[in-house]
């Protein structure tokens, strides 16, 4: 672990990401004590430009931008996360099922997962979200549902190789169980690449989040960053602040998470080091 | 031991079996989700038009709601197959002639944002390959970095803030300038310059992946023992670097598929921020009617451009690299 953790803080900008990441998720976590306003308290003039009183400006509703903007990163993030979590236990079952017990649980496995791939899963969730309501539960949902194919090939592709290994085959000879044996001999072994993919899962979930919010699927009891840039659009040409700041927090949390998970990618697996 | 290589028919025929499922599953998803949908199946065509007890009696019976679910469903898939995407009882059109009155305005926008992008970023990759952790490289991957992370929309809006506000000398809305009515080829240069911020933005994304594809796999290409040995023999660098390039472009190639269904995400939300008037307007536009067919009609018609768009590239990666064929 220490050795890791060394590996990992000679890379800059990992490091940098890590920070980054790090002070959203406080920001978030303590937006209640942080935020100057309601974000949803209406009333103040509005329109107006960042300013010593809303650093951020506020909107057409007169709503304080920075309020907003930090009860909006808890939206997003926990979006994210909790939609990338989703993905992930689906994939990883998925993954190591078909590559555990191969043959034709693996083939039709697999089919489905290239099936999920190829259909454009932004116009499928746009549609499951319009018919199903925007809630906040359902759209983590979609997004967790439409995002596991990737998880379970790399999961697959793992457990097809460690599953020829030495302490696999030493385990099921002494009576080991498929169930013991997935989840505590082979699964710990396949965690490296999937902990990598899976910090690029909360990345693509809070872009795919923010692209629902901004054509107005968004939760609208919740102020996400992305239906902030949807409110935004109208005023762009007159109210700048409304759409750079919300846009510039996707930007740098995703910027940050893609810096840690090429970190990890680079500690964890020395293989692939260069590339 | 390996299976003989299948000869580029077979292999053509067998990809085409795989295909097809996809668009019968495709139209299931949607039957699904009419069903399980709130409401009555004809409050899903409906949307937010009121109809008469008559239409709703006329819909009811074409949907075949009175017979059972498995003739319902071969019933859908039927009409479907048929290149019947539905009627858009808002609109008061079929949701097909809505969607041929707007493809070729996406087309034009994602398709000239594929081919200019892959190619800068094939011609990136592969330079900065040469040298790498070199300042140049570095730079590639700072904005490699940018272009992964930003969401498209966002850089959309900033573009149009920056170049409308700031600059203003390129148009940054709609497709043509209504005003001036042009014909011939200043049409066509009024189309080319508004066609330039709504292109570039779109593309920054293509550009990171395929630089990033690129430099990864002509990096592997130029330590492989043939470059040694070509270099051995006292080939021309450009000769050499030739060699490696034509074997490091085949990832990009198969990645071609997957970046089509991705552009035309990206397309919808740029669309919106500049007032294209494609797919992703009829898409804005039908969110809020609650106008569901074309909502339907769009996914099933994207699918199946997808599904085909990644057929061609399989096809093409399969007539490039024999090896693939074998599987």
């Amino acid at each position: 672990m220490d050795a890791l953790w060394y590996a990992f803080s000679r890379n800059r900008p990992a490091v940098a990401g890590l920070a980054g990441l790090i002070a959203m998720v406080l920001l978030a976590v303590f937006a209640a004590l942080l935020a100057p306003a309601d974000p949803t308290a209406m009333g103040g003039s509005s329109l107006q430009p960042p300013s010593w009183l809303h650093l951020m400006g506020t909107d057409d509703l007169g709503r304080d931008t920075l309020s907003r903007f930090l009860f909006g990163a808890r939206v997003s993030l926990t979006v994210g996360a909790l939609a990338a979590a989703t993905s992930c236990t689906i994939g990883i079952c998925v993954g190591a099922t078909a590559g555990y017990f191969g043959g034709w649980i693996d083939q039709s496995l697999m089919r489905g997962a290239e099936f999920m791939e190829v259909i454009p899963r932004f116009f499928l969730a746009i549609l499951i979200v319009a018919m199903f309501g925007t809630s906040v539960f359902i759209i983590i949902g979609v997004i967790g549902f439409l995002s596991w194919p990737q998880i379970a090939r790399l999961t697959r592709g793992e457990f097809l190789t460690l599953r020829e290994r030495e302490y696999v085959v030493a385990a099921r000879a002494i009576g080991v169980g498929s169930g013991p044996l997935i989840f505590s001999e082979i699964l710990p072994n396949a965690a490296p690449p999937l902990i990598v993919m899976a910090t690029l899962q909360v990345s693509t979930a809070i872009l795919l989040e923010a692209g629902l919010s901004f054509l107005g699927l968004g939760d609208p009891t919740r102020p996400t960053w992305g239906l902030m840039l949807n409110n935004a659009q109208p005023f762009i040409r007159s109210a700048w602040w409304m759409a750079f700041f919300p846009g510039a927090g996707i930007f740098l949390t995703v910027a940050a998470l893609n810096l840690v998970g090429d970190g990890l990618s680079d500690v964890l697996n020395p293989r692939l080091r260069g590339l | 031991m390996t299976a003989p290589n299948a000869t580029l028919p077979v292999f053509i025929a067998r990809r085409i079996t795989v295909a097809v499922p996809m668009i019968v599953a495709v139209i299931t998803i949607n039957f699904l989700l009419i069903h399980l949908a709130p409401g009555d199946p004809t409050t899903v065509f409906f949307g937010d038009f009121v109809p008469s007890q008559a239409q709703v009696q006329e819909l009811s019976h074409r949907l075949g709601l009175d017979r059972p679910l498995y003739v319902q469903y071969f019933t859908y898939l039927a009409t479907l197959l048929r290149g019947d995407l539905g009627f858009s009882y808002v609109a008061q059109t079929p949701v097909l002639s809505l969607i041929f009155g707007r493809v070729g305005a996406t087309a034009l926008l994602m398709l000239s944002s594929l081919a200019l992008f892959t190619t800068l970023g094939v011609t990136l990759g592969s330079l900065v390959a040469r040298r790498p952790y070199s300042p140049a490289d570095n730079v590639n991957a700072v904005l490699s970095l940018i272009g992964y992370s930003i969401p498209v929309f966002w850089l959309g809006q900033i573009a149009l803030l920056v170049f409308s506000l700031q600059l203003g000398v390129l148009p940054t809305q709609g497709m043509v300038d209504v005003r001036a009515g042009y014909v011939g080829w200043a049409h066509v240069r009024d189309v080319a310059l508004h066609l330039v911020l709504p292109v570039t933005v779109l593309g920054m994304r293509y550009l990171a992946i395929n630089s990033r594809l690129m430099r990864a796999s002509m990096i592997e290409a130029l330590g492989q023992d043939y470059v040694v040995a070509a270099r051995a023999k006292g080939l021309r660098e450009a000769t050499v670097q030739f060699h490696a390039f034509r074997n490091a472009i085949i990832p990009v190639v198969t990645i071609l598929g997957t970046n089509i269904g991705e552009l035309l995400s990206g397309s919808v939300l740029i669309e919106i921020v500049f007032g294209w008037p494609g797919l992703g307007r009829l898409m804005y536009d039908a969110i809020f009617s609650r106008d569901y067919p074309v909502l339907m009609g769009l996914f099933v018609f994207i699918s199946v451009g997808v599904v085909i768009a990644n057929l061609v590239t399989d096809i093409a990666y399969g007539a490039l690299d024999p090896r693939v064929r074998r599987t």
